[in-house]
């Protein structure tokens, strides 16, 4: 039976609510309150992880977000596990399940644990420098590396819980609610600024709630009790919103910052169901308080990892706000005071202190000597050398240590221990101070890296400005408060406090041994099992900069980023190297500050909603018809329509011969459409097309190509003039937004005088195109008044028409070679235009087609399609379309770039049909086309660019770029493909109807 | 992620604008009068200065209006916003 450690009923727990709750496959009881960490420890459960490298037996350290080593895997099996989750945080509930990490078979009996014994060949920099060689080998190594690196096992199915994001701005964000953060938003917010205070624990008031040092007071009440008040006060202030459990990621500039909100993790399985997790708080504040306290430091020495090894702090936390002792015996290592009332706090519950080793010659404050009047025996000058005990720790081993603190006399004491409080100073939680910009200096005395250069809007208040003292932290704070939000008085001016003066402090940062270096582990990363000898050999091997030990030696790149640690590297670097640490600087913090779920992350922008997709009034039409659909931009466009089971092949050779044979029907809304009106609309299609416009008559079609600045066709499509002001342009359906963008940049910037506005009215109509020899009757049977003859509608022109009482615009363009209309209606009827037109078309065999048939059809023609048949780097001439470039206009986007000595070039690649030799060998797209087979190496002419089987030619027909390729009709060149080379002859890339007979056919 | 005050909106969140490279860069009057040299001067070169740069922004997300940013690209500290048209604040 394991033991039970409650020492005291604490107000944070709730002992009349037994939890149960299983670690490991084995059942245990907490209560309400407890997180993970907690209730294990009052189980006397130290032993909870094994390390990454070595996998040393490894126990709960600390209280908080900064644990290295107790990190589990929550529910595991399930959808919601979760794994590198921190049992410090993690709130107990009903059937909560956790298990341990980066150990087999068990926790307990873990085979890797023989690492340990063979880390004399794992040195820092162990993969760098053994999986280099041979080079061939890598794939077999990835093998195990993969196999054992990573710590928890990610979830294999799909997360069921919902997240969200939530924007908030607001005055004054604290980030903190210990007593510094607490009196700031109480200020804040009663001076009228719209205040949010976060903390990443459930309880606000940070360490000072659970402050036992009752020499200590604040009003001459003890700082706990004086701050349950404040607490109680805050709660009640209007333009104060209080978020807990909150914890902030990541402090960008602009004072835009994010933060996790957590709402349902603490609670049971079947209250998370239907309920957001997290919420990811997107905060921009006018003002930034920083109020994140400071975490205690380790001290360095050897073997300092052992499960039962814990902060002091921590240890005073479990006792006096989870009412748990986290050992029967224990012993305090300490530099600093703070041990002190750790101790006093076991002490006072009946728990044995063995003894305190002070690595100081002495202290005269009152807490020290009231240990004394305890009669717990304090060893001054003296420092760990050794520990014992492979799962949990039964001993230390202590000796003397010399005058500069560099060695250790006299004879060894062993003392004998289940738990070792270690008390190594306290460093500022600086770490979104610096995401923000801001910059650091190192404080000489106090031994820590404090806020020098602020670089936004914002103070840094409490242990995270390196005020450790109740006295320092009230007074700083007012001042603080008064300056930065311009406030004359606040209610700290009167509060009287009185502290306990110590302060004599000795700092080592990697404390000897009576065993050489090379024989300890003393670990400085816990985590990655970073030793201080890992440190000093990369020194020796020759790294210099921080940032390089870093990576070389894996300090501080586990999931706790080194928040213990790090300190202790950078000094035991700077003490070696024999550099300043002020000079060294520090590893750059990043974002987050605790790891974040990707859930959280991505919000609400999963499954449909991760990307979005547009799609045209006639979906449900094609969608109810079976229609294969392909994504164009965000659309969804009907691909092909599939009948009877025909593969994709069978269905566009379908479709290509039906819509030349008789009518083909396809669904053109996507096109991007933009409306132009203004009494310079003209000038203004003459400057952005390669072609003249204001020659064109009212209800007649052009087909226009704009380029770019540098000559290079960037889109083209069909623009209407509709009244003498008024035009509207087709776009590519990919470049539509951008298209408007461009023209709305040289409307504002290059010629502002221009009368012209410019409407994006895409959405605003659906298409239909209705083409081949039978379109004109089935347009007739639709329209019946409409006079369809060549003299009144011919090609190139547009009506006004009605469709019953809806109102249509009907275009006569083509983009198939075939007699064919585009007609528009309002989006609303779109699909009710569709109807009419496949009801209307039945007696024909009116057959819709999809947009592979559209570019089957349109390569028959040689028509280009933007995109696919150009790439950024193809000009109008080598498109072969010379026609289309204007020489009379002064003037056009791109002219210039037509007249450069490189766009001049006789051997650019230009557009040209290809045709197989043999007519059944389709061309793969993007195939390089060569003229020599056996050179080498070869010279690559181009490529294909659009390549179909022509069911209307009965045979392989293709479009290539071509180096020279004008001058190169009838000339044989080679495919060259994986098995065979394909012979191929250049052709006119017009295959079908040269003469164009079929547009009034 | 800036807070960028659009002339014409007011602070918004950098999101909905765009990036649209050096401000000032006129497209040249008469372009069939240049040299090549003078053209591809026009045409591709910008300036990538650390420090204080003129660039161009669009409210892309919201008004669709372009204006000018000065901002140091070593901090991405912004120092000033002005319309389209309007002179640049002296350096």
């Amino acid at each position: 039976m394991t033991k039970n450690l409650r020492v005291k009923s604490s107000e944070y727990i709730d002992e009349t609510n037994r939890i149960s709750f299983k670690f490991n496959g084995k059942t245990y009881h907490g209560f309400k309150g407890d997180t993970l960490a907690s209730a294990l420890l009052a189980n006397d459960v130290h032993l909870v992880g094994r390390s990454f490298k070595y996998h040393r037996p490894r126990g709960i350290m600390t209280s908080g977000s900064e644990e290295p080593n107790a990190i589990v895997q929550v529910n595991p099996g399930t959808n919601r596990t979760e794994p590198n989750v921190r049992a410090t945080e993690v709130e107990i509930y009903n059937g909560l399940e956790a298990s341990s990490q980066n150990c087999w078979p068990s926790v307990e009996f873990d085979i890797g644990g023989i690492n340990n014994f063979l880390s004399p060949f794992f040195p820092a920099g162990f993969y760098y420098k053994t999986f280099m060689w041979p080079a061939s080998f890598w794939e077999k190594y990835e093998f195990f590396i993969r196999h054992s690196a990573g710590l928890g096992k990610s979830p294999t199915s799909n997360d069921p819980d919902i997240y969200d994001h939530r924007n908030i701005h607001c005055d004054v964000l604290v980030v903190g609610a210990g007593i510094s953060g607490i009196l700031a938003a109480k200020n804040a917010a009663k001076n009228n600024f719209k205040t949010l205070l976060v903390d990443e624990k459930n309880e606000l008031g940070g360490s000072t709630i659970f402050e036992n040092n009752e020499f200590n007071k604040i009003d001459n009440k003890t700082p706990s009790e004086w701050l349950k008040k404040e607490i109680e006060e805050i709660k009640g202030i209007k333009n104060l919103e209080i978020k807990t459990r909150t914890s902030v990621a990541a402090y960008h500039q602009y004072n835009y910052l994010l933060a996790r909100e957590n709402l349902t993790d603490h609670l049971e399985t079947k209250d998370k169901t239907h309920k957001i997790r997290q919420r990811l708080l997107k905060i921009r504040a006018k003002k930034v308080i920083l109020a994140t306290g400071a975490l205690e430091r380790p001290l360095i020495f050897n073997n300092n990892d052992r499960p039962g090894i814990m902060l002091s702090s921590a240890i005073k936390k479990y006792s006096e706000f989870y009412g748990v002792a986290c050992g029967s015996k224990n012993v305090f290592f300490t530099n600093n005071d703070t041990a002190y009332e750790s101790a006093m706090s076991l002490y006072n519950k009946g728990i044995n202190i063995e003894a305190i080793i002070d690595i100081r010659d002495q202290s005269e404050s009152k807490i020290v000597k009231k240990v004394k009047e305890a009669g717990i025996k304090i060893y001054w000058s003296h420092t760990v050398v050794d520990t014992a005990g492979y799962k949990r720790l039964n001993s230390v081993s202590i000796m003397k240590l010399s005058n500069d603190g560099t060695s250790v006399t006299g004879s060894k004491i062993s003392i004998s221990c289940d738990c070792l409080g270690v008390a190594g100073g306290w460093t500022p939680a600086v770490h979104l101070y610096t995401q923000s910009g801001s910059k650091l200096k190192f404080d000489e005395e106090k031994k820590v890296f404090l806020p020098s250069q602020n670089k936004s809007e914002q103070i840094s208040v409490g242990a995270c400005d390196g005020d450790f003292k109740l006295d320092e932290i009230i007074k700083n704070l007012n001042q603080k408060l008064k300056d930065n939000l311009n406030i004359k008085e606040t209610d700290l001016d009167t509060i009287k406090v009185e502290i306990d003066q110590e302060n004599s402090k000795r700092n080592i940062w990697l404390l000897p041994s009576d065993k050489p270096l090379g024989k300890t582990k003393p670990f400085v990363d816990y985590q990655n099992d970073a030793t201080a000898k890992d440190i000093k050999l990369a020194l020796r091997e020759g790294f210099r900069s921080i940032e390089h030990v870093k990576r070389y030696t894996t300090t501080g790149m586990g999931t706790d980023q080194g928040k213990l640690g790090n300190m202790h590297a950078l000094g035991i670097i700077a003490d070696t190297a024999g550099v300043k640490m002020g000079e060294l600087g520090t590893t750059t913090f990043r974002p987050p500050y605790t790891p974040l779920t990707f859930g959280t992350i991505v919000g609400r922008n999963v499954g449909k909603f991760f990307d979005i997709f547009r799609r045209t009034p006639m979906n449900d039409w094609h969608v109810e018809n079976k229609a294969e659909f392909e994504n164009v931009g965000q659309w969804k466009r009907a691909w092909y329509y599939p009948i009877n089971g025909e593969t994709m092949h069978q269905a566009v050779q379908r479709e290509s011969k039906a819509a030349r044979e008789s009518a083909g029907i396809l669904d053109a809304s996507t096109l991007g459409k933009i409306d132009i009106q203004g009494s310079d609309a003209s000038e203004f299609l003459n400057r952005v097309y390669t072609n003249a416009w204001s020659k064109l008559a009212i209800g007649k079609c052009r087909y226009g190509l704009m380029l770019n600045e540098d000559g290079m066709v960037y889109d083209d499509g069909v623009t209407t003039r509709l009244g003498e002001n008024h035009y509207i342009m087709t776009t590519t359906t990919g470049g539509a937004a951008n298209v408007l963008g461009k023209l709305e940049d040289y409307l504002q910037t290059e010629w502002p005088e221009l009368d012209v506005y410019l409407t994006s009215v895409t959405d605003h109509y659906a298409t239909a195109s209705l083409c081949g020899p039978n379109s004109k009757k089935i347009l007739k049977k639709i329209i019946p008044d409409l006079d369809l003859s060549d003299e009144n509608f011919p090609h190139m022109s547009f009506k006004e028409a009605k469709i019953g009482n809806i109102k249509c615009r009907i275009m006569r363009i083509s983009f198939t070679g075939e007699h064919s209309y585009e007609i528009n209606v309002q989006a609303s009827y779109g699909k009710d235009l569709w109807e009419k037109c496949i009801e209307a078309g039945k007696e024909f065999n009116i057959t819709p087609y999809g947009t592979e048939t559209m570019h089957l059809l349109r390569a028959e023609k040689g028509f280009i399609i933007v995109g696919q048949d150009t790439d950024g780097t193809m000009t109008p001439i080598d498109l072969q379309m010379d026609w289309i470039v204007s020489k009379k206009k002064y003037d056009f986007i791109g002219k210039r770039s037509l007249y450069r000595s490189d766009t001049m070039r006789e051997d650019r690649k230009q557009l040209v049909g290809l045709l197989t030799d043999d007519p059944n060998i389709v061309l793969e797209e993007g195939a390089q086309i060569v003229s020599e087979l056996n050179q080498n190496p070869v010279k690559m002419l181009g490529h294909v660019t659009s390549s179909y089987f022509s069911p209307n030619l009965k045979k392989s027909i293709a479009l290539a770029v071509v180096r020279g390729g004008k001058d190169m009709m009838g000339k044989k060149l080679f495919v060259p493909m994986e098995n065979k080379n394909i012979n191929v002859t250049v052709a006119n890339p017009v295959f079908y109807d040269e003469k164009n007979e079929r547009l009034n056919a | 992620m800036f807070l960028i005050n659009c002339p014409y909106c007011g602070e918004r969140d950098q999101q909905e604008f765009k990036a649209g490279g050096e401000a000032h860069i006129e497209r040249p009057k008469q372009p069939t009068e240049l040299s090549d040299d003078e053209w591809a001067e026009y045409l591709f070169m910008r300036k990538n200065i650390k420090g204080v740069q003129f660039e161009r922004w669009n409210h892309a997300h919201g008004c669709r209006k372009w204006f000018n940013m000065v901002r140091d690209t070593s901090n991405d500290e912004i120092k000033a916003i002005y319309k389209m048209g309007e002179k640049p604040p002296s350096q």
